[in-house]
Parts: C-alpha cells; sequence; structure tokens
C-alpha cells in the first residue's frame, strides 16, 4: 500500500491540476461551472473532465434524472444574478400560483409578485416515445454552460477509483484509466456508483433514501392549460404513506410526483383514483392510455456523513440535499461550495471540512426543521377539521395585500421549496398568524357543529 | 402559444422603471430588450439597449436614492425581480454571487469613463 502524503500544501490545485466530476447530473455540473469560473477570476489554469453515463438527448429513462422538474423561485434568483438564464426549449412551463387541493376543496395561491417565478422542465428529453423538439433537457443545457467554459465530457461510466500517493485513478467500464488531483462524487443516490468511494473516502457514510413515485401524462397542450393551467397542483390528501403529491403542468405532458415513505404501486394508485385527482383531468380521459412513463426514483431523506477527504469531495445528492424540496438547488449549493473550498481553500480533507462541510450541515440542520414542519402537515392532513381551518384561512388571505397572505406565503415556501426550513419555521410562530389559525379552527369547528346538527 | 419564459411581461413601450421612482429590486431581462433612458434639457437621450441576461436597476439594490434612468421595453420583453431583501440574505451566505454584478457595474463605469472622454 502506498504511503499518503499529509502535508497540506500538497493539497492545492495548481496550473495544471486535472479534476474528475464524475456524474453530470445539476450537482455534477455546478461544481464544474463554479469551478472554472473561480479558476479563471484567480488565474488558475485547470481542467475538468465529467464523466456521465446517460444521455440527456434521449427520451425516457435513457436520458433522464428521474425529477417532478420543478426549478424553484430562489434557483431562479440565484441563476439569473449569476447570468445564467434558462432558454425558452428548456423551461416547459412558467408556473404562476399554485393550488391547493384538499378533501374539502381547492384554492390557488397566486405568487408573491404576480409573475412567473418558478419553471417546470424536464431533466432529459422528455418521457418515453417524446418525440417534441421543441423540449429540451435541464441537464444537457447545464452540462453546455459546463462544456463553453471548457469542462471535457467523457460519455463513459467510472467503475472503479483508486487511491495512490499524490492522486486518484478513475477507471471506466470500458477499461479506460486516469489520474486525477481531485475526484468529486455527483452520482446522485446510486448504490453502486456511492460505493465507489468506499475505497478512497473510507469514512463516507452514504444518504439514507426512500422510494417515491413518479408518472408522466401525455395531454394536448390546450387541454393542459383547461385542466391545469400554469398552476402547480398541491394535494395534501388523508393517504398512507403518502407526504405529498403533486401535479406538475409542462408544454404537452403533465407529471405526477408522490413523496412520502415506501410508495408502492397500490399507494399510488389509490392517490391517482381519488375524487380530488380524477375531478382535474378530463372526464373519461384513461390515465393508463396516456402514461408513457412511470418510475420509483431513490429521494434523500437524511444527509450522507463525512462526504470528503483528501482529494475527494461529494456532492448533490450524493452528500447532503434539501427535505422532499428543490434537490437542484441543493445540488447549486453544495455544488458551488465545494467549488468554492477546492479552488481557494484546497483539497485536503480539512479544508473541505472546514470549508464545505458547514454548507452541508447547515442543510442537514435544517432539514431537521423540515422533518417537523411535514409532520405538522401531515397531522393536518389527518384532520377534516384542520384542513377546513387551513382552507378558509388562505381562502380568506386571498383578498388581503401579499404580506399580509402569511400562511399562504408560509404553504408556498414550504411546497415550493422557495425558502429554507428555518425561515418558515420562524414565520410559522408569528403571533398574527397563529391568532388567525386559532380563529379558523373556531369557525371550521363551529360550522361542522352546525352540519351535523 | 407556449408559456415558457419567466418574469412578467412588458408590452413593447411599458415603463418597468420610472425615473425618480423609490426602488428596491434587480431586473433581469429574460426574454427581449429595453432601451434605458434619462433626460436632457427637457428632452430624452437613450444611453443603453440591453438584452437577453442582462440586469438593471442594480443601484437600488445599494443605495437609497430614487430611480436615476427611466427603462422602457422596447418590443416585449419577459422580466424577472430579484428582490432586495433576498438577494442581500443570500449573498450574506454565498458572496460569490455578487461576483458578476460587481464585474457588469466595472464594466459599466468604463464605458462611462470611455465617453465622458470621448465628449
Ligand atoms: C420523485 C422526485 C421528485 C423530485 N422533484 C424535484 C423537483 O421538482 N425539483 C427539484 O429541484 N428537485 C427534485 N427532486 C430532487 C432532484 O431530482 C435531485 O435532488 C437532483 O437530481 C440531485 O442532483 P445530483 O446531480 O446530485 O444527482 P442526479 O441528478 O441523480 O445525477 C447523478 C448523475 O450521475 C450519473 N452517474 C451515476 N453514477 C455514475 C458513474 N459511475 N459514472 C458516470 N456517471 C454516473 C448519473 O447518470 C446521473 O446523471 C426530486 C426527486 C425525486 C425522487
Amino acid at each position: 500500500m502506498s504511503m499518503r502524503d499529509f502535508s497540506s500544501e500538497h493539497f492545492v490545485l495548481e496550473d495544471g491540476s486535472k479534476i474528475a466530476v464524475i456524474g453530470g447530473g445539476p450537482a455534477g455540473s455546478f461544481f464544474t461551472y463554479f469551478a472554472i469560473d473561480f479558476a479563471e477570476r484567480m488565474g488558475l489554469d485547470i481542467s475538468i473532465d465529467i464523466y456521465e453515463a446517460k444521455d440527456f438527448t434521449c427520451a425516457g429513462p435513457q436520458g433522464c434524472n428521474n425529477c417532478g422538474g420543478i426549478v424553484s423561485e430562489s434557483l431562479i434568483q440565484s441563476l439569473s444574478a449569476e447570468g445564467v438564464v434558462l432558454p425558452s426549449k428548456v423551461i416547459q412551463r412558467g408556473i404562476e400560483s399554485y393550488t391547493l387541493h384538499l378533501e374539502n376543496g381547492s384554492t390557488v395561491i397566486k405568487t408573491p409578485l404576480e409573475e412567473q417565478r418558478i419553471a417546470s422542465m424536464f431533466r432529459g428529453f422528455g418521457p418515453k416515445g417524446n418525440t417534441d423538439t421543441n423540449t429540451a433537457s435541464f441537464d444537457n443545457f447545464l452540462f453546455g454552460l459546463c462544456q463553453e467554459k471548457g469542462a471535457r465530457v467523457i460519455s463513459e461510466r467510472v467503475s472503479e477509483a483508486i487511491r495512490t500517493a499524490d492522486a486518484v485513478t478513475l477507471t471506466t467500464k470500458d477499461g479506460n484509466k486516469a489520474r486525477y488531483d481531485l475526484v468529486v462524487g455527483a452520482v446522485g443516490l446510486n448504490g453502486k456508483a456511492l460505493s465507489l468511494f468506499k475505497s478512497i473516502c473510507p469514512s463516507f457514510e452514504p444518504p439514507e433514501t426512500t422510494k417515491t413515485y413518479i408518472s408522466e401524462f401525455q395531454m394536448e397542450p390546450e387541454l393542459i392549460d383547461k385542466h391545469f393551467g400554469n398552476s402547480m397542483h398541491v394535494f395534501l390528501l388523508n393517504l398512507p404513506n403518502i407526504k405529498f403529491g403533486a401535479l406538475i403542468p409542462k408544454d404537452n405532458y403533465v407529471t405526477l410526483v408522490l413523496l412520502g415513505s415506501d410508495i408502492n404501486m397500490e399507494i399510488a394508485c389509490s392517490f391517482i383514483n381519488s375524487k380530488s385527482v380524477m375531478k382535474l383531468f378530463p372526464r373519461g380521459i384513461k390515465l393508463d392510455d396516456i402514461t408513457p412513463c412511470k418510475c420509483f426514483p431513490s429521494i434523500n431523506v437524511k444527509g450522507a456523513k463525512l462526504a470528503y477527504d483528501d482529494r475527494v469531495v461529494l456532492v448533490g445528492d450524493s452528500a447532503s440535499s434539501k427535505l422532499y424540496k428543490n434537490g437542484v438547488g441543493a445540488a447549486y449549493i453544495t455544488g458551488k461550495a465545494a467549488a468554492n473550498a477546492a479552488i481557494f481553500n484546497g483539497i485536503s480533507a480539512n479544508a473541505f471540512k472546514k470549508y464545505y462541510q458547514p454548507v452541508c450541515s447547515e442543510l442537514d440542520n435544517d432539514n431537521k426543521l423540515g422533518k417537523f414542519i411535514f409532520s405538522v402537515t401531515g397531522i393536518i392532513q389527518k384532520s377534516h377539521l384542520l384542513k377546513g381551518a387551513l382552507l378558509s384561512m388562505v381562502i380568506s388571505e386571498q383578498h388581503k395585500a401579499s404580506h399580509k397572505r402569511r400562511m399562504s406565503s408560509v404553504l408556498w415556501d414550504t411546497f415550493t421549496g422557495s425558502a429554507a426550513y428555518k425561515n418558515i419555521f420562524v414565520r410559522c410562530l408569528n403571533p398574527l398568524l397563529l391568532v388567525s389559525l386559532v380563529w379558523n379552527i373556531i369557525k371550521s369547528t363551529l360550522n361542522l357543529i352546525f352540519k351535523k346538527k | 402559444m407556449r408559456n415558457n419564459k419567466l418574469g412578467r411581461l412588458y408590452r413593447d413601450g411599458e415603463i418597468v422603471i420610472n425615473k425618480g421612482d423609490e426602488g428596491s429590486c434587480l431586473f433581469v431581462i429574460q426574454e427581449g430588450k429595453v432601451e434605458v433612458f434619462d433626460e436632457n434639457g427637457g428632452g430624452e437621450i437613450k444611453i443603453a439597449e440591453l438584452g437577453s441576461g442582462e440586469f438593471f436597476g442594480e443601484m437600488g439594490l445599494f443605495e437609497k436614492d430614487v430611480r436615476s434612468c427611466t427603462v422602457r421595453a422596447s418590443g416585449n420583453a419577459k422580466i424577472l425581480t430579484i428582490d432586495k431583501k433576498n438577494f442581500y440574505k443570500t449573498i450574506q451566505k454565498d458572496p460569490t454571487l455578487a461576483y458578476r454584478l460587481l464585474q457588469k457595474m466595472s464594466f459599466r463605469l468604463r464605458e462611462l469613463n470611455k465617453k465622458v472622454i470621448q465628449v
């Protein structure tokens, strides 16, 4: 076994340093984009190879990174400030409101500034069988930005990673080998790929996951306009295992996302066949006939531990994400933070611990509050009375000035993932919101009593 | 028509920023163009034309003063607002987010210097 060199001056990137990014999803691309950007600013000449096994220009599973396809308000704002504008082919639809559906009714909540601040997109070239040439992949767009900056894309799967004295050597499935000064793991939640890191990052503990559900419904754009509009439809229904269901309109597809714990086909069917969901679709439509794709992808529900070592760092889903929401936004945060640490502070385990880990810890700690918030929505989901109170509160808020729509903005941020859970939690403690909630609970109780009588 | 651009739609000639108004946000053009005007001896002079991906209104982020120019859509334009509060909260956590803004402001200053020298 070769000896490792622990002196920190050996763990800095220099002119000619080579970086490998395994995985070209959002986390890998964001790392690459910012690492090259920061290096350019510092006058540092580095090269980056991105290894990606998928082809994002293909429709269906070959090009898809299984996602609901919402680009959150906060990510859109940050990308805009970075000068990255999503091209119109990537944006399937600008989302301007969300519609909250409960068993006892529905209500529309508009974006605070009445402008389209959220985008729906496809990660690859749309669902299986998609032929719409007006579709462009989000992941491929990010890939393109990296290539424009000078990154090299290697369309191969990495199958082995071995540490040597002053580098890490990667081997691809096709048997090609290359030596790197830094290896970035952006492999998502792929178990086999995560196990590659056992040898080069021995203390790393992979994230915990649970199974979710996604399916696509193909419909004419005019029908989608009529039945779903530019609104993300969010469901809080009293169904087992489902914490949150959403129908996300695209141009000629509607994406269904179910999040919760260990969702299977039976649970998914109970959701799809519920009255609140079926009433949204055109009457008589057979959903099975318009479903080209369905899958049960994993989602990160608890961040990884020690996702770094000398010359190795993991980003995005492979490290820490945002619970149930805005995983692409979290990939931006962790990818950029790791690039920042590597370029400005070095590539030793200590540098990543000091300058990268705090960003992951912040996401992990925020998720603890997120879990609490979702357990409260779980209680609301099960109570007809609380759902009635919530609905009447949100409906009555729609006539008020935007800064007074407290519950609506809390729900907006909870469901769109636009704000940190801590921020949402603090806003929930606002006395005016609590008074209004109690008042609406009393009103709903009285309503129920009178109805029974 | 496919609804695939973000922000708010401003029709041709519609005012996005009015000189003298109070402002507290930055604007990023998602699609289309805007023209920037200033007043000169009772008339208006066009001082810039900006296109997709460019931003304006940045002074409103840093100063409490009123808007220094008028900005109008030239043709239909889709424009996204970046709120001051959110922006500051984000750069508090990630100061590198301000790099591009600084770079652009430095570029605009350089252009202005050139114009002053020409005059
Ligand atoms: C049901 C569901 C709905 C979601 N909806 C949303 C949403 O609406 N909005 C949102 O922001 N987030 C959403 N997410 C979360 C989001 O999908 C993830 O957080 C995000 O994809 C993480 O990006 P990543 O780059 O870390 O990983 P990934 O997107 O998984 O990318 C990993 C990449 O690595 C490649 N790879 C893996 N192993 C290898 C290897 N050995 N060699 C080469 N390449 C390899 C893969 O092919 C893949 O392209 C959702 C997640 C789920 C499960």
